[in-house]
């Protein structure tokens, strides 16, 4: 192995890329691009969701609850009085999402501290949002009557939850650092499984493997420029993270950066040995795709928790290496996990890296046919 | 072992892509400081013979040697001796001509002592000093070719391995390219070129007719040109229906096959070519070029057939 040789194929990869208009798109706005996209469209917090408010109390009671909904933020009340027989046909229309009636005798059951109920009717077409909103919901309704009466005997089994690590429980703070893990699965895949193709499709390829130029001098020559690349839009994704986003990194920036370091070899290689097999680049660059994009989203546990899906589809997270970075990714940024706690997913990597490195060198033979 | 009088050798060398025998049995045998070209029609196993024995294709059977090395058992061993270029212009369009030069220096680990005359000398016989600092994408067909041929003799081989490096060029970038070729022979470099037009192989010290994946014979240039028979000429020309309805009665042609922008005409003799081109053109129809080239054996069959 021959270092000057390694460093003039990083060095004339290098040259192109910054030659090449849509090659440096990819490498660095592309990322960007689906951070933002991603980042704000994904959210399973709910805000503004649109209510109609039906008060048969029309007490003062029930209009200070009506008017706490709307302050929550969660909430924001259409129509403060609307017929019941309208409800079902508003829902229906999609008017609004939630529907509340309040019924006769709701203040009067406050005062002489009986069980006040509330009718809540939520469009359940939205299974995802309707769970929530109930949530919210009856939490409201508690403080609510916390509020009423705080002198009030306490309830039988009193939850006092407190939740650990995303304290204020916004979505975005573990969508976004799984969110990076998962672009850098796929940028890093489909930059890489273009190279080796397009040199084949160019004819350059039949040019280079007449030299005394290693395969393993080529493959690593062309692994050192998109890693810079890779690092240096995993620097920039972890900025807007914490600056743009406000989601706060507890752990260690450099073990982060160590465990993304990792990471991008593993997936850089994938890509690479993509190229390799195929030879071309259309091909190339859909497996690659497919290979990271679909796995990373879908099975890494970034938005579908792992231990909810059936054993099956859990086996095969296992081999999905974006599942490893994207624990640890949230690890350090949620709970400021140390090196203890991600040593035994930073090697399974490692070790898929290195497995894949080893292939892609198998792969290539400078042989035509 | 190879021959060591021998620079370039093969032994019943065959290559076969599933049913197609790319080459069947190819028995060659180069001299050191020889020029020689491998012709032959498209498709006749030029290109397979330069791949094997420059070590980027395996052999289906047969041996072949290089400057004395086997090419089956040590193809990385033959890398540093042989200059190779590709039939499709290999180098980086993205890159200049200097920059192409020099990631090729740094693979074959041309030292920086050596560096700069070498690059200076090879830039000036190429004449492609002025054009430096230009993207290789940017350079014409025939400065490409010579930025190619700059490039494979960037680390001084003993062997040129050249497959087809004129084709598409022209006239004037053809003769500068074959001056280079020249020179590098006087310094003792062994070249094997492949063509498939005549007038070039005439240039060679010896000439292969390849045809089918077999070698036919091997001879000088003048010796091959007579025992050819019926000559076969190339015409370059837009309206190939029109030329080949036009030429096909003509006193003198034997035999027309049409092809996308071009048609082959067999002749009686060289004398008829003018006479062909002169009416061509009478008729107002385009004639972008015409030269020899090597017929095929069934171009030769089928016209000793006809003449009879």
């Amino acid at each position: 192995m021959r270092i000057a040789r390694v460093y003039a194929i990083a060095k004339k990869e290098i040259i192109q890329i910054r030659r090449d208009p849509l090659s440096m798109a990819m490498a660095f706005l592309l990322p960007l691009i689906l951070l933002f996209i991603f980042g704000f469209a994904i959210t399973m917090d709910i805000k503004n969701l649109k209510t109609v408010v039906c008060d048969l109390d029309k007490s003062e009671v029930s209009r200070r609850f009506a008017s706490d909904l709307s302050a929550s933020g969660y909430f924001i009340i259409v129509d403060p009085s609307v017929d019941y027989q309208q409800i079902e046909r508003i829902i229906d229309s999609g008017a609004a999402k939630i529907a509340i009636a309040i019924p006769r005798g709701f203040s009067e059951n406050i005062r002489l501290g009986k069980p006040a109920q509330i009718q809540a009717l939520i469009d359940g077409s939205d299974a995802n949002t309707a769970t929530i909103a109930a949530g919210y919901l009856s939490a409201a309704s508690d403080m609510f009557s916390a509020k009423l009466s705080p002198r009030r005997s306490a309830p039988a089994v009193d939850p006092r939850v407190r939740v650990w690590y995303n304290e204020d429980l916004k979505s975005r703070n573990f969508i976004i650092p799984g969110l990076i893990a998962v672009i850098m699965s796929v940028i890093a895949a489909l930059l890489t499984s273009l190279t080796i193709a397009r040199e084949w499709e160019r004819g350059t390829m039949e040019q280079l493997i007449t030299t005394p130029l290693k395969t393993s001098e080529l493959i690593i020559g062309k692994l050192i420029p998109y890693f810079l690349i890779g690092f240096i839009d995993m620097l920039v994704a972890v900025s807007v993270t914490v600056f743009v986003f406000g989601v706060e990194l507890k752990g260690s920036l450099v073990l982060l950066l160590v465990v993304s370091a990792v990471f991008l070899f593993g997936v850089l290689s994938l890509g690479i040995l993509v190229s390799i097999m195929t030879k071309s680049q259309l091909p190339a660059s859909q497996i690659a795709l497919v290979m990271t994009f679909l796995p990373a989203f879908l099975l890494s546990g970034f938005m579908i928790s792992i231990i909810n899906m059936p054993y099956v589809l859990q086996l095969i997270t296992r081999i999905v290496p974006a599942r490893y970075f994207v624990t640890i990714i949230k690890g350090i940024f949620l709970k400021g996990s140390g090196l203890s706690l991600v040593w035994f997913d930073l090697t399974l990597l490692a070790l898929f890296g290195a497995v894949v490195f080893a292939a892609a060198n198998m792969k290539l033979k400078k042989k035509i046919a | 072992m190879g021959g060591a009088e021998f620079e370039i050798e093969t032994r019943s060398l065959a290559k076969h892509f599933g049913d197609v025998r790319a080459l069947d049995g190819l028995d060659l045998s180069i001299g050191r400081g020889e020029l020689f070209g491998l012709v032959g029609p498209d498709g006749a196993g030029k290109t397979t013979a330069l791949r094997i024995l420059s070590g980027i294709m395996d052999p289906t059977s047969g041996e072949a040697y290089v400057a004395g090395i086997s090419v089956n058992r040590d193809p990385e061993a033959v890398k540093d001796k042989i200059g190779y270029m590709s039939q499709r212009f290999g180098l980086y369009e993205d890159l200049t001509t200097l920059e192409n030069l020099l990631f090729y220096a740094d693979l074959y680990e041309v030292t920086r002592k050596e560096r700069p005359a070498i690059i200076e000398r090879l830039l000036g016989f190429s004449n492609l000093t002025p054009f430096k600092d230009r993207l290789a994408g940017a350079l014409s067909g025939g400065m490409k070719q010579k930025l190619g041929l700059a490039c494979a003799l960037i680390h001084t081989p003993e062997i040129l391995l050249l497959d087809e490096p004129t084709n598409g060029v022209d006239p004037v970038s053809r003769r500068d390219f074959w001056k280079i070729l020249y020179d590098l022979l006087k310094e003792g470099v062994t070249i094997l070129i492949t063509t498939a037009y005549l007038d070039e192989a005439e240039r060679c010290g010896r000439v292969g007719l390849l045809n089918e994946g077999k070698l036919i014979v091997v001879d000088t240039p003048k010796n091959i040109k007579n025992s050819l028979g019926a000559p076969m000429v190339e015409i370059a020309t837009h309206a190939v229906r029109a030329v080949e309805k036009l030429v096909r009665p003509l006193g003198g042609v034997l035999k027309v096959t049409a092809y996308g922008d071009r048609i082959h005409v067999a002749l009686e003799s060289m004398d008829r070519l003018g006479g062909v081109i002169a009416v061509i053109k009478d008729n107002g129809l385009p004639v972008e070029g015409s030269r020899e080239i090597a017929p095929s054996l069934e171009d030769m069959f089928i016209s000793l057939v006809e003449r009879k």
